[in-house]
């Protein structure tokens, strides 16, 4: 699946996307998290603080419980300070 | 007949004189505009702030939430322009026009739409200023404004 990353997270890891296949263990959107956070140092800086995460799957807003499956392009960003 | 919605990002600049005129051109239909225009303040010795976002989602959420306006309120067309890049204290930020048959409804939809797009639009601000640049955080209470309007 692609990964995206925006503003700080995409700072810390040092990329602003990637192609990535996480194993089947990583079901929801919160393991993958966890699962990219082991992946070095610049991940686990990314997402020292999970719960701050937001994500969206295929450009639509979703929660850390939702399912992973299917999804073509995952994005994790920080809360968002538009407008 | 459809409302009109114009929904743009962009890194120029905007004229909000022109876009109520490009809204209500030719229209009797509407008896109210309301506008909400974001401006860079200067506080805090900021020098200028980078405004990045998620292109396609961004554009997409915006669009959500102005049908959603219209499906709550009886609107004649709603205009969101937001900018991306770099900005300078005084500079516009970003713009939306509700319009209406009458007032009410025209104030309400501007409201709902900053509310919601300041919490879920994929907008992110970096301020600089003399000691470097940092991400502006998050505010609970834009949260709690856009949370106010959730359908109970």
């Amino acid at each position: 699946m692609k990964l995206k990353y925006f503003a700080w997270v995409r700072e810390r890891i040092g990329v602003a996307e990637e192609n990535l296949d996480p194993p089947d263990s990583v079901r929801t959107v919160g393991e993958l998290i966890g699962w990219l956070a082991g992946r070095g140092e610049t991940y686990a800086y990314a997402f020292e603080k999970p719960g701050v995460i937001r994500a969206a799957i295929d450009q639509t807003h979703v929660k850390p419980d939702t399912l992973i499956a299917g999804a073509h392009e995952v994005a994790l960003f920080p809360p968002m300070t538009g407008g | 007949m459809s409302i009109p919605v114009s929904i743009r990002i962009q890194h120029a600049d905007f004229d909000l004189a022109q876009e109520i005129a490009t809204l209500t051109a030719g229209r009797t239909d509407i008896g109210a505009v309301v506008s909400f225009s974001g401006i860079c303040r200067g506080d805090g010795g900021l020098a200028a702030m980078t405004l990045e976002h998620y292109p396609g989602m961004a554009e997409a959420e915006i669009e959500r939430h102005a049908h959603e306006a219209c499906a709550r309120w009886p609107l004649t067309g709603v205009t969101v322009i937001h900018r991306v890049g770099r900005l300078t204290p005084g500079d516009n930020i970003m713009m939306v026009l509700a319009a209406s048959a009458h007032r009410q409804a025209a104030f309400q939809a501007a409201e709902f739409l900053m509310d919601y797009l300041k919490a879920h639009a994929p907008f992110w601000k970096r301020e600089e200023n003399a000691d470097g640049s940092t991400w502006v955080a998050a505010q609970q209470h834009d949260d709690a404004a856009a949370a106010r309007w959730d359908k109970t």
